[in-house]
């Protein structure tokens, strides 16, 4: 039986109740006449200190607590996608409808699949009763979206033998499908969807190393700093150095099969844009709308902030569970940063000792379990499916200090450091990505994949172009001092490359409908062309033609080049080729003609 | 909540803003009590935290002069609320929503809770419809667009005042006629700043759709908190329940986050940066993100907070948390003021986030045009300051033409008279004047057929061929 207490002292989102020996840690409770949404996070004695979801305008000691006698849970099945979620779950567009008001009210109960929606069932052939099953046994499939085919699944603290399972047919996420009776003798009813815990990562049989790269379209990132399938990734930045046009990026173009994107405690009007324009957008692999593969979670800067350390966990879940049906999931968080200062400020209200600028001393270790449920692995069950769930995670530095504590311990459980720079931002260099502080581990193990897939002379390239860019910040140190002509003519050409690189290759424009989507064979031309130029330039100049020379017989050549980002898509990557041979073509035509002067001369 | 008044004198302690008070046991967290001295004095304030036997309430006006003997408490059965309605248009009011223009108190109207409720993302609608300011520095590099919130950056002595006039007075969506509704709310600021906004609405005429809350930098804290909130409410009521396009000024906003850290040390919190409370974000938030627009309505709020940076500093807490949730910034510049250079706006530092909106709805040209003048005016800053170190002559032909763009950019395009108002077309059209200073091969950021299209070049080759067409 579930207890009921009575409140006894509320502060903000921290209520106090007694008489609630019995419940657990963490369990969900129901606060007050109307009933608003709690949870358990510290006993001691009968006393229950409960973080409310809610606004808690208006609670007086007294007031009743209802214990659910379950942990924080969230619904997992059909329906997830292409819906908005609230912290908690609550699907916003029900709370719209319940409210009748375009301001979120308080106390609404909505749950989080829609129950009336009958889905269309397609039985897995292999299960028949008197079959075994365990833990991610495939009992059907629903398609979801007409991108999602959604594995229905055996939960994963369920296993026996089936007694019965329906067939081919339409249901609700409540009907049941399949009767399992338990090694314990139990029966259990399973149904379209289940329930699971959020704070506990669900099981997978085996991980795996990421040696897939998650391709993104993003030059700078595919190119130099690249994420993997499975794989873990901060990008801190100062506001408006472009956190959230970089996550919005990923959540469009890269190769991931479900999005799952986490506003949490930001804008309100970035979830609207994601709301209003992914329906617009095509997923570029598959040509299909972007939202038919994105869950939303929203809990924005003005919505209750103990839910805003709540969504973080009910993002990661859904993550987990698409994964447990074989997909790629890449999930966003944008920002972990205002995690962290919900998880603060419920510290600081429960009077915990404060550790670095007043996080709680456990900030590391709740990152670290985060980041941990990242990963590549062999899931439970059968047929025998690999999934990955990718994380990135914004983080938000005061003052663009990346010494602050979140910034920090996030250093130490990610592999891809995507740093983003005020100063870049402030030139209008994007994605304004610091090519000297970013830094992927992954680049050794995904560059297999570029070599045999795109070219076999691409890690040779690439980190020569690395090279090239860190050079050039070392020159721009002796520039300082003594100006551009101060320069040798070979340091010249560099900073011309450099440049070319700078504008051509790593800018790369969020919002130009061509530009935004660099499709890896793209990327690679483009980075071929640029380097090609670049040798071939290096041999003129050694010849000794000035590179102000060359510069002015391929300026509008040159721009063409990094034009090629504006006007090249990317199914005609081809004229990238010719582009570079007419360069080079020009560039022997300017030679012979400077020989031929300075000879006449 | 039930609404029943109850009455204690009971009052335990008194600690700086704060008043305990024994033997309540049914305070509502974030009710509102009346505080009652025995002078006959009333005073308001608000329960932080209700226990079994105690309640903290925090004074908005100050626990000076008060006695635990003889003074009462009453908690009055509901939250801080505020009557409005269109009436309160052309009115002056004090932060708590009461008028001080010595006209009558509002008599029709609804009450609301200040604090508002957030709204449901699912429920706004993208702001998108192109503002124009007539401030080149705005429209031509960070346009604003109707239903933003776009903070003024400034330093103290700088002219953000003006230049927040200046956009009040300008603002329009063109094809439009309908003006702003304007709601503005001065808080903690100086006597004559107060005048300067309500001198300037009455000259203008604005000040009939202008409804003002004033307080002052001698009002106590908590009036300072409430008062942005209560033009916010009044704000959400116009434009979502009464089809205006509201326009909200806050100033100053360093007032307003000052008073937040002052009850937060009163309190006796745990401290953040600079002694701000950790939950400095979210309140501000509470705040900021009372903007937008609304499916379905036809109404939005556009905000426009005004803060000075604390010694100029951007990575101070105050804009630092307004920039982090505020949709771009317009940051004004002590440099450039000094160079004799009005509006001053730095704006290699300024942002407007829905700027991509804007530009879908100006001339083709826009977005490429502001990218460029971006990239070239950026590029430009770093050679002048090369140049002062090496000297001007040490540096290539091309880049001595960036260092000339860089001086016309500021003096042609930045620089404009307080009543000069410029439309999109006159801003783009000086734009592509300096940009023509440059090589055609720096122009990367603009689409060939916009160079043929708009480059002066071609456009006087062009003008001359119809010319030569015409007397043909
Ligand atoms: N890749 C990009 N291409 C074009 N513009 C960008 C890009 N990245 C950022 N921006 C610009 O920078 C602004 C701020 O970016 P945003 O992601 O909102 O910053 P943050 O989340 O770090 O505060 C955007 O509104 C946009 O104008
Ligand atoms: N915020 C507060 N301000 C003033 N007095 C308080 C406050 N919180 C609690 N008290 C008083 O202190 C007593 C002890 O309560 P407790 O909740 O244990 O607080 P603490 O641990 O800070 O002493 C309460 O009975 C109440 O009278
Ligand atoms: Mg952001
Ligand atoms: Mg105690």
């Amino acid at each position: 039986m579930p207890v009921v207490g009575r409140i006894v002292r509320v502060s903000g989102p921290l209520v106090v109740a007694e008489g609630m020996k019995g419940a657990q840690m963490y369990e969900m409770v129901e606060v007050g006449e109307e009933r608003l949404v709690g949870e358990i996070n510290r006993m001691s004695g009968d006393l229950a200190f409960i973080q409310v979801y809610e606004t808690t305008t208006g609670l007086r000691p007294g007031e009743p607590v209802y214990g659910t006698g379950s942990p924080l849970s969230i619904e997992l099945g059909p329906g997830l996608l292409q819906s908005i979620l609230d912290g908690i779950g609550r699907p916003l567009s029900a709370i719209k409808e319940v409210a009748k008001s375009p301001f979120i009210k308080r106390g609404i109960k909505v749950p989080t699949l829609p129950r009336d929606k009958k889905w269309s069932f397609e039985p897995n052939k292999e299960i028949r009763p008197g079959a075994k099953v365990g833990p991610g046994d495939v009992l059907g499939y629903v398609q979801e979206t007409p991108l999602i085919r959604h594995a229905i699944m055996v939960p994963p603290d369920v296993s026996g033998v089936v007694e019965d399972i329906v067939g081919e047919g339409d249901y609700t996420v409540t009907d049941t499908i399949a009767v399992v009776r338990t090694p314990g003798g139990e029966k259990k009813e399973l149904k379209l969807m289940h329930k699971w815990p959020v704070r506990r990562p669900r099981p997978v049989a085996r991980k795996f190393d990421p040696v897939l790269p998650l391709i993104t379209g993003m030059r700078v990132l595919d190119t130099f700093f690249p994420m993997a399938k499975g794989g873990t990734g901060a990008i801190p930045g100062p506001f408006g150095s472009g956190k959230t046009v970089t996550l919005h990026s990923l959540a469009k173009w890269s190769d991931a099969r479900v999005i799952v994107y986490i506003g949490c405690g930001e804008r309100g009007n970035e979830m609207t844009e994601a709301l209003q324009k992914y329906p617009k957008y095509k997923d570029p692999w598959t040509g299909r709308p972007l939202l038919e593969r994105t869950i939303l979670i929203a809990n924005t800067s003005n919505m209750p902030v103990a839910a805003r350390e709540a969504s973080i966990y009910t993002g990661v879940t859904i993550a987990e569970y698409y994964r447990d049906m074989g997909y790629d999931v890449l999930l966003v968080a944008d920002s972990t940063s205002r995690w962290a200062e919900a998880l603060r400020e419920i510290a600081g209200r429960l009077e915990e000792m404060p550790a670095e600028e007043g996080f709680p001393s456990y900030l590391a270790s709740r990152l670290a379990e985060f980041y941990s449920r990242a990963g590549r692995a062999q899931v439970p069950g059968s047929p025998k499916r690999i999934g990955s769930v990718t994380i990135v995670g914004a983080v938000s530095p005061p003052g663009g200090d990346f010494t602050e504590p979140v910034t920090a311990n996030t250093k130490r459980f990610i592999r891809v450091f995507w740093a983003l720079d005020a100063r870049l931002a402030y030139s209008r260099h994007y994605p304004a990505i610091n090519w000297i502080m970013s830094y992927s581990a992954y680049v050794d193990l995904v560059a297999k994949w570029w070599m045999e897939n795109i070219d076999p002379r691409w890690k040779q390239y690439r980190d020569e172009a690395y090279k090239l860019l860190l050079r050039e910040d070392e020159l721009k140190e002796i520039v300082r001092l003594v100006g551009t002509e101060g320069l040798s003519e070979k340091d010249k050409l560099i900073l011309e490359a450099a440049r070319l690189l700078r504008e051509g290759f790593l800018q790369q424009n969020a919002f130009d409908p061509i530009d935004a989507f660099a499709a890896p064979k793209k990327q690679w031309k483009q980075l071929y062309a640029i380097m090609e130029f670049y040798h071939a330039a290096m041999r003129a100049v050694e010849e000794g033609v000035p590179v102000k020379y060359i510069r002015e017989k391929l300026g509008t050549l040159l721009r063409e080049l990094v034009m090629t980002r504006y006007k090249v898509p990317n199914d005609k990557v081809e004229e990238i080729d010719k582009l570079l041979n007419e360069i080079l073509a020009k560039l022997d035509e300017a030679v012979k003609e400077y020989k031929a002067q300075t000879v006449a001369a | 909540m039930e609404r029943v008044v109850r009455e204690y004198t009971s009052i335990r302690e008194i600690r700086g803003p704060l008043l305990v008070v024994d033997g309540v046991s049914d305070a509502a967290y974030d009710e509102i009590v009346e505080v009652e001295l025995p002078t006959g004095e009333k005073r308001r304030g608000r329960v932080l935290e209700t226990a079994r036997g105690y309640a903290v309430v925090q004074v908005f006006e100050g626990t000076t002069g008060i006695t635990p003997m003889g003074t009462k408490v009453r908690f009055l059965a509901r939250t801080l609320e505020v009557k409005v309605s269109e009436e309160m248009l052309g009115r002056v009011f004090n932060g708590l929503g009461e008028p001080i223009d010595g006209g009558p108190p509002v008599i029709h109207g609804e009450w609301r809770d200040v604090n508002g409720d957030p709204l449901n993302p699912a429920a706004r609608a993208y702001p998108e419809d192109f503002i124009q300011t007539g401030i080149s520095a705005i429209d031509g590099m960070n346009p604003l667009v109707r239903g933003q919130k776009l903070p003024i950056f400034s330093g103290s002595g700088l002219p953000h005042n003006m230049l927040a006039a200046q956009i009040a007075r300008q603002a329009t969506v063109r094809g439009e006629g309908e003006e702003f509704a304007v709601v503005f709310a001065a808080i903690g600021v100086m006597y004559d700043e107060a005048m300067f906004f309500r001198k300037f609405f009455e000259e203008t005429g604005a000040i009939k759709r202008t409804a003002m809350f004033l307080t002052l930098a001698e009002d106590p804290p908590m009036v300072r908190l409430v008062t942005p909130r209560v033009a916010l409410t009044l704000a959400e009521y116009l434009a979502f329940e009464k089809d205006m396009h509201v326009l909200v000024i806050l100033t100053d906003m360093t007032n307003y986050a000052e008073a937040l850290r002052e009850i937060s040390a009163a309190r006796e919190e745990v401290p953040g940066r600079q002694g701000y409370p950790g939950y400095m974000y979210s309140d501000l938030a509470s705040l900021y993100e009372r903007a937008g627009r609304v499916q379905g309505k036809k109404g939005s709020i556009t905000q426009m907070p005004i803060l000075t940076m604390p010694n100029d500093d951007i990575t101070h807490p105050i804009p630092d948390l307004t920039g982090y949730i505020t949709e771009g910034q317009i940051v004004l510049s002590r440099e450039l003021w000094n160079r004799g250079i009005y509006p001053p706006v730095n704006v290699l530092m300024s942002l407007s986030r829905l700027k991509g909106e804007a530009f879908d709805r100006t001339r083709e040209d826009h977005a490429n045009v502001a990218d460029q003048l971006y990239a070239a005016y950026s590029r430009a800053v770093e050679l002048r300051s090369l140049a002062a170190i090496v000297g001007e002559e040490s540096l290539s032909e091309v880049d001595r033409r960036y260092l000339r763009f860089a001086e016309l950019f500021e003096q042609r395009f930045i620089k404009q008279g307080f009543y000069e108002n410029r439309s999109i077309e006159e801003t783009l059209d000086i734009a592509w004047e300096i940009l023509a200073v440059l090589p055609e091969s720096e122009l990367y950021r603009i689409k060939d057929e916009y160079i043929r299209k708009y480059h002066p070049k071609y456009r006087r080759r062009r003008i001359a061929a119809e010319a030569e067409a015409k007397t043909a």
